[in-house]
């Protein structure tokens, strides 16, 4: 148990060494000059060189990728090209905003994903099942930015009912918060509402074709009971598993949620670094998500183990 | 001796002819249970027309996508321009019917190439084991660590938004599902009884893996497929959104909707018909994927 327990910490490590690696590969790749997006265009030659060299671009990748690993252990991020800023600092100021969402809408679409998916299955072939099984299926497969938008048009366009833009967190303004966060929030939680439904019902249905399902009903249990006792206990268990690739989708989507209503959170500021080849910030910014993401992964793979005991038995 | 030739072959014979008959059956099988459902079908006439609509794109467009009008110039639907124009003076409908091309293009071009090296490498994987099995799968978890967005947006400014480039990039986020899923389910043929057979009997495992393997781990690679396109299109669409996808120029719907969002307020059909063309198509591919997973594997439709 416990060996199993290190073993996926070592696990989390080793693949936020390889992510490390992988995006500053990639960002040190990109064909724009770090030194002009630094200081502007217009320096002179020798500046130019001796800025060059500031910034170790002489250097072989990997010695680069050394310091900058040494640098980021010791909580040193580098500096913004755009800011000018400590990147720690900038960051700092748009991850809570994206944190802040990306929490609270996993935290409405799989209790609301969940309900509606044990609905559907306890009344399969029925009406009910029909009609949420399509809207599921209808909204898993529309795209934020494209539900963003039509919103726009209708509560702000047409009525003006809400406010197009912004963000403020609840414990500053409350009505003022609520009534920004409708839009975003309803966007980014509609795919895993959508998402968490189907699994919910495959996996409840999945359950219920077991065979001590056969023996509770052969029992003379009352259906209520049998869904309640034997089917969701059995059946709701894999969604916990969902949680780290549904925290994943989330904040991929608040990119677009972010861009839409104009929401200063990491999203915006991810775009905004690759817009302007803000090295230190897009690096920064993966390393980020991806440790949210992947810490989001661990957690969610010990809840199982507390959650299931049949999976220690392996 | 020659007559246990003869019904050995005989034999043989009749099996493979039962076994194309088995085939055969299947088939429509699954088509009776594809289209046995009106709604599949809605999605299928959806998927058709779009695709019909991409390969004749000449046809049905009613300008040159590229070519200024002056006084088309945000203007509203009229008779010459069913769907007015653009900021440019572009004919949007002309704009959104080859806008399809491309949207089919880079989904179904990204998912085949996804779907080609993920189920290899998965396959190889299972097959290998030890170290090239861990690799790849380190690989894949450090994969889904990231959102695929990003990658894909530090990739396109790195080699530039092509149509071809969009569709390779899109098809590396593709390939750890792929890989992940043929693992898992080449692991689980693998201690088959057939493939310890071939084995033994001393074939080649590029060959093993080809005729034995494959072909049963092939419905859930379509079912998973069919599904890929439609998140590719909407990966690209996205990106196309961002800014950082297709260049402008070409007709992409994700770049109308982009350069159509300033004017939501004053000329709301220029946002609104692009997002209905990617909505309606997203609603049709799903629609037809969720009907072909069912029809493959009618397990998951619940009784």
């Amino acid at each position: 148990m416990t060996r199993y327990i290190l073993n996926r910490i070592g696990q989390t490590l080793l693949i936020i060494v390889i992510v490390s690696f992988l995006t500053f590969l990639l960002v040190n790749l990109m064909p724009k000059d770090q030194v002009y997006a630094l200081y502007g265009t217009d320096i002179s030659q020798e500046d130019y060189e001796i800025l060059y060299k500031r910034l170790n671009l002489d250097k072989p990748i990997l010695y680069r990728y050394g310091l900058w690993a040494r640098n980021v252990l010791r909580g040193d991020w580098g500096i913004s090209y755009q800011y000018h800023m400590p990147v720690g600092e900038v960051i700092g100021l748009k991850i809570g905003v994206t944190l802040y969402l990306s929490v609270v809408s996993t935290l409405i679409s799989f209790p609301l994903g969940m309900l509606l998916g044990i609905i559907t299955a306890v009344k399969r072939g029925k009406w009910q099942d029909t009609v949420l099984t399509l809207l599921a299926n209808l909204t898993n497969s529309l795209p934020a930015f494209v539900v963003a938008i039509v919103m726009l048009y209708l509560f702000c366009i047409k009525r003006k009912l809400l406010p197009t833009s912004g963000f403020t967190f609840p414990w500053d303004d409350f009505p003022k918060h609520i009534r920004q966060i409708i839009m975003p929030m309803f966007c980014l939680s509609l795919g895993g509402i959508a998402g968490v439904c189907r699994q919910t019902r495959s996996s409840m249905l999945e359950a219920i074709r077991q065979d001590y399902v056969r023996t509770a009903r052969s029992k003379g249990l009352q259906e209520n009971t049998i869904v309640k006792r034997h089917v969701m206990r059995n059946g709701l268990v894999p969604i916990i598993t969902l949680i780290g690739g549904r925290l994943a989708h989330i904040v991929g989507g608040s990119m677009f949620v972010e861009n839409v209503f104009a929401i200063p959170g990491m999203g915006t500021l991810m775009i905004q670094s690759v817009n302007s080849v803000d090295v230190p910030i897009m690096q920064a910014c993966v390393m980020m998500t991806a440790l949210m993401i992947s810490v989001a992964y661990l957690v969610t793979d010990l809840l199982y183990l507390a959650v299931d005991p049949r999976i220690s038995l392996k | 001796m020659a007559s246990i030739t003869t019904g050995k072959i005989n034999s043989i014979a009749a099996d493979k002819k039962a076994a194309t008959a088995r085939r055969s059956r299947s088939f429509r099988q699954f088509l009776h249970g594809l289209f046995g459902r009106r709604i599949v079908i809605l999605g299928a006439v959806g998927v058709a027309f779009f695709i019909l609509v991409a390969i004749f794109a000449p046809f049905i467009a009613t300008h040159d996508p590229s070519s200024m009008e002056a006084a088309a110039k945000l203007a509203g639907p009229s008779a010459s321009h069913i769907m007015g124009g653009d900021f440019y003076g572009r004919d949007l409908f002309s704009r959104l019917v080859y806008g399809t091309r491309v949207s089919l293009i880079v989904g179904v071009l990204a998912t085949l190439t996804s779907a080609a090296i993920g189920t290899f490498l998965g396959m190889l994987a299972a097959y290998t084991g030890g170290v090239v099995d861990r690799i790849l799968m380190r690989a894949c978890e450090a994969f889904n660590a990231i959102p695929q967005i990003a990658v894909s947006m530090t990739l396109i400014t790195i080699f530039g938004g092509g149509m071809l480039n969009m569709a390779l990039i899109l098809c590396i986020g593709g390939i750890p599902a792929f890989l992940r899923m043929s693992r898992a389910q080449a692991l689980t043929i693998m201690n088959s009884d057939y493939v310890l057979a071939a084995k033994l009997s001393g074939q080649k495992k590029l060959i093993i893996m080809w005729k034995h393997v494959f072909p049963n781990i092939v419905s859930p690679i379509i079912v998973m497929a069919t599904q890929s396109v439609g998140m590719t299109i909407m990966m690209e669409s996205g990106l196309s959104f961002l800014g950082v996808g297709i260049k402008v120029p070409t007709p992409s719907w994700g770049s109308i909707i982009n350069e159509a969002r300033p004017y939501l307020m004053t000329s709301p059909h220029y946002v609104l018909f692009p997002c209905a063309c990617l909505a309606l198509l997203m609603i049709s591919l799903n629609l037809l994927g969720d009907g072909i997973r069912d029809a493959l594997d009618p397990s998951l439709r619940g009784e």
